[in-house]
């Protein structure tokens, strides 16, 4: 198996795996960074989202190899030590969360729709919203967590 | 201590951060040392003869450990997967309970029974491993829905069960119900099928298994919502080990919704397999796996007619329903269209005759069983359809006719016509509120600007009841449950005075680390950052029956109250002999034990410290240690109910419903954490709207599934839901002693009507007069079409 070098979380970790391994499977299974998760098999809940360069991916779509190179960040490595980022911050401020499971997906997806729109409306976050599934909150709470995000983000009060 | 983290405070939920984090604990992510991996091969075939497996390739292939058959699971002597609820039919005989081996033992009965466990050192060697087992299956016809299950000559899902019928049942009086039809001025009836939906918990079921030979003791870690339940169906019936050889860890968990309360076979098969190749053994499902093997819910085909007098007075109800089982029983599924359903159909209406027949149906598909609101979402559905075609047809305004047959607060206790007797509510309370919070006085003018726009605009209601926080053993003995459902707590204040609760309720997304510590703090006084609620594990708990049919309040929260009861009680004589004065002059309160009439007392966490070093202390009389353990047994069912409004605008030329508007008033007793209750609403609330315009499982006439993913089974998303308006009026529930009700499921019972409603109150113009769950844009297109050419729906 081919040995390639990835950077997750800001440090580079050399990993053995197939050419043909998802991204997802070698953060979870190698890396140990359980925080990314699977809910399904077709690309569609948005649970495995990371961080690739920037931009929230679907870590099930991208095979390992194609993440040479690249800056990944995941759940795990997006708080400041103890302190959380600030949409990690308002979900749990807004109940943006109950079971967890879709969280880390949810939370590195708006992540970039915060960074990329500091001042999304309901319609935006909610279409933005299209490639994760959550079953829990019926959604409601998230789009708050994230309108309290990018308040605070605009220097509002979060 | 009630006002900062007591009851009645929105704090945030303890259990975030480490979500947040990245670091939950899901069974997945539980990866022991000299971890094997397990992949089911399942049968792609409805209904098939299992003629031989080949195993021999796999056998051969690199890191394979073995490959176990229906034959292997015989030879072993494993249990089959037995079914926790036995209903009688109408002639008291016994429903027809099928066997249930953990893997298919020479036919296969529905897409997904698993035939074959391939265990490997990696995955993905088990995954191709098991590409290369030769199954050879002689495939024969299969029904899968209820109409072929029922028709004549239908081909059996199993020999001993003519005509598919699982168990014929009934409950009320039929003659009186008769009677009751033959003075009506007017009778509505109706024909409705309640779609066949798929639980979708975000986090797909898995399981590890894991076997010590030095001790003969097995692990299990799964992903339930009730681990003790788990192990005890393990020890007496499937695995045949006994308890305390037996733990189930049950970690996070990603969601249950009802599917994951079953003893699956997994469970069974992974220990088992562990035993056999001698390292741990994971299996976690595909979400197109969990299409195929999580148990279903609803799938009913009913037919309903109410008989009224001239006034609109409800007279009686009448009802006739099928009920798909699926291939085999699984946990609880006979109790869901029998005692969880049928017993409903009174609603928050005082109706003086009602009588109900289902009939449970089995079919070549997988099990169907409890699902969020399980039972009560049928009987709603079908109760306040039927009631809103008696307004339309009668020309009674809606809400007019509903406040006219509501339970008044006076008639309670209320003793309905099929069996159940609820304590208290206030209907009347919870539709004034919730018709103030849609507005329906201002409804005409949205109405208006919607035409404007080329928009049909339409709303609609339900008032609705359900029955949580199931309930006294001896009545569901007596029904037919062969559990107790009761719940256990230990609480352990420790020498420093913090607190430890065991509970065997179970949190998978509830907030119970939240909610059960602000008991404990209102209790006790005792700050929630100093209290701890351990829950899912065997080991450390004393027992528990899980979370389901939103228990965990009223049942094991009402086990935690007692336990602290008796902490307070125990700790009233440390306090009067520290106070040295009489323990019936002792009150606590505030946190403190005093005096009373007098400012002398000492602080919850001294009398704690008393107790664990006991130097000055009354050990004639009270033992040392403060840790009290109580089982607590509910009185009654408690019974939620309210009232629900969604408005829609429909496209008329797309037939794309929006769901504009939803506002929600309910009674779900006394609230410990308004932002939980609110939180949970809005997740029923969604799936209930997934149901009524998204959800279907399609199994074909012959049981092959056409949607099983999430590129063809339509999930709500966040952009086809609005902002919800959740409003409650409580009445304390008069049984439990925290006078809680339950949550978990009232946003998926109560709104799939409405919606339905909303959807035919706007297409009423155009002469539509039904149209089935789900309402996609394509049955709404074509209902529009069919009335423009004047043949109405």
């Amino acid at each position: 198996m081919p040995t390639i070098t990835l950077r997750v979380n800001r440090k580079n970790h050399t990993v053995e795996c197939a050419n043909s391994s998802l991204l997802v499977d070698v953060l979870r299974e190698q890396l140990r960074l359980t925080g990314t998760h699977v809910g399904c098999d077709t690309s569609q809940c948005g649970a495995c989202t990371v961080h690739v360069d920037g931009h929230s991916v679907k870590s099930c779509t991208m095979l390992a190899v194609e993440a040479q190179d690249a800056e990944i960040t995941t759940i795990e490595g997006l708080a400041d030590g103890n302190t959380l980022h600030p949409m990690q911050a308002a979900f749990q401020e807004c109940h943006g969360l109950q079971c967890g499971f879709c969280t880390s997906g949810m939370v590195m997806s708006t992540t970039e729709l915060v960074s990329r729109n500091p001042d999304p409306s309901e319609p935006e976050i909610r279409h933005w919203l299209e490639g994760n599934l959550c079953r829990c909150t019926g959604y409601h709470n998230i789009v708050r967590a994230v309108q309290t995000c990018a308040r605070g983000s605009r220097g509002g009060t979060p | 201590m009630s006002s900062a983290q007591g009851i009645g405070a929105s704090i945030k939920r303890k259990e975030d951060r480490r979500f947040l984090l990245g670091k939950g604990q899901y069974t997945d992510d539980i990866t022991l040392p000299d971890q094997s991996y397990a992949v089911l091969i399942r049968s792609p075939y409805a209904a098939a003869l299992i003629k031989k497996i080949d195993a021999a390739a796999a056998l051969a292939a690199p890191g394979v450990l073995a490959v176990l058959t229906g034959d292997d699971v015989a030879a072993d002597g494993l249990g089959g997967i037995p079914c926790g609820w036995a209903v009688k039919n109408k002639d008291g005989s016994n429903m027809v309970e099928p066997p249930h081996p953990g893997l298919a033992h020479g036919k296969a009965r529905h897409v997904g029974d698993p035939v074959a466990m391939v265990v490997a050192s990696s995955k993905a060697l088990a995954k191709a491993a098991a590409k290369l087992v030769d199954i050879d299956y002689d495939v024969l016809p299969g029904c899968g829905r209820l109409p072929e299950a029922t028709a004549e000559g239908a081909p059996l899902v199993w020999d001993q069960a003519p005509g598919n019928v699982c168990f014929d049942w009934h409950i009320g009086d039929a003659a009186l119900t008769d009677a009751a039809f033959a003075k009506a001025a007017h009778v509505v009836e109706l024909d409705l099928v309640n779609n066949r939906v798929a639980p979708n918990a975000m986090e797909p079921r898995a399981a590890n298994g894991h076997y010590a030979a030095a001790n003969d003791h097995y692990t299990l870690y799964t992903t339930s919502q009730n681990p003790h339940l788990t192990r005890l169906l393990l020890a007496a019936f499937t695995l045949h080990v006994s308890e305390h050889k037996l733990r189930v860890i049950a970690p996070d968990v990603g969601g249950g919704f009802g599917s994951k309360i079953f003893h699956y076979a997994e469970e069974l098969l992974v220990l088992w397999a562990s035993r056999r190749v001698g390292r741990p053994v994971k299996w976690t499902a595909d979400r197109s796996e969990a299409f195929i093997s999580d148990a279903h819910g609803r799938d009913h085909i009913s037919k309903a007619q109410l008989a009224m007098d001239k006034d609109g007075k409800f007279l009686g109800l009448r009802v006739h329903t099928l009920a798909n089982m699926g291939a085999y029983l699984s946990t609880f599924a006979p109790a869901v269209p029998t005692y969880l359903y049928a017993t409903l159909l009174s609603g928050p209406y005082d109706f003086p005759a009602i009588y109900a027949e289902v009939k449970a149906i089995f079919t070549n598909t997988v099990a169907v069983d409890a699902y969020r609101g399980a039972g009560r979402p049928e009987a709603t559905y079908l109760l306040e359809r039927l009631v809103e075609k008696a307004a339309r047809e009668t020309g009674i305004d809606r809400v007019e006719l509903r406040r006219r047959n509501l339970i008044q607060p006076s008639q309670f206790p209320y003793q309905t016509q099929v069996a159940l007797q609820y304590d208290i509510g206030d209907y009347q309370a919870t539709l004034d509120l919730a018709l103030a919070k849609i507005d329906y006085a201002g409804y005409a003018q949205r109405h208006a600007a919607s035409a404007a726009n080329g928009k049909l605009r339409g709303i609609g209601m339900s008032t609705y009841i359900e029955a949580c926080g199931i309930a006294p053993s001896a009545l569901v003995g007596a029904l037919g449950a062969r559990a107790g459902l009761y719940e256990a707590a230990n609480v352990r204040i420790h020498p420093t005075g913090s607190v430890t609760v065991f509970t065997g309720t179970h949190s998978h997304g509830q907030g119970h680390e939240t909610t059960f510590a602000q008991l404990i703090a209102d209790r006790l006084g005792v700050s929630t950052d100093n209290v701890e609620i351990v829950h899912g594990d065997t080991d450390r708990i004393p027992f528990g029956m899980g979370t389901y049919g939103s228990r965990s309040a009223s049942v094991g929260g009402s086990a935690i109250v007692k336990a602290l009861d008796k902490i307070v009680d125990k700790g009233k004589k440390i306090a009067a002999h520290l106070l040295e004065a009489s323990v019936a002059d002792i009150e606590f309160r505030d946190g403190a034990y005093r005096v009373v009439g007098t400012d002398r007392q000492k602080a919850f966490g001294e009398v704690a410290f008393a107790a664990y070093v006991p130097h000055n202390y009354p050990i004639d009389t009270v033992e040392p240690g403060l840790e009290e353990s109580a089982f607590y047994d509910p009185k009654n069912f408690t019974f939620p109910g309210g009232t629900h409004f969604v408005e829609v605008e429909i496209d008329p030329e797309t037939g794309v419903v929006e769901v504009v508007d939803v506002a929600i008033a309910d009674d779900v007793g006394v609230i410990i954490n308004p932002m939980i209750v609110d939180g949970q609403a809005h997740g029923g609330l969604a799936q209930g709207i997934g149901q009524a315009l998204y959800e279907e499982v399609q199994y074909d006439a012959d049981g092959q599934l056409s949607n099983g993913s999430y590129m063809t089974y339509c999930m709500p998303r966040a952009a086809d839901l609005p902002m919800f308006k959740v409003g409650n009026h409580v009445t304390a529930c008069t049984h439990n002693p925290l006078g809680v009700k339950g949550v978990g499921e009232v946003g998926a019972i109560g709104v799939p009507p409405a919606v339905i409603n909303a959807v035919l109150d706007a297409l009423a113009p155009l002469g539509v007069k039904d149209i089935s769950m789900p309402a996609t844009p394509e049955k709404v297109w074509r209902a529009i079409a069919a009335a423009k050419q004047g043949k109405g729906a």
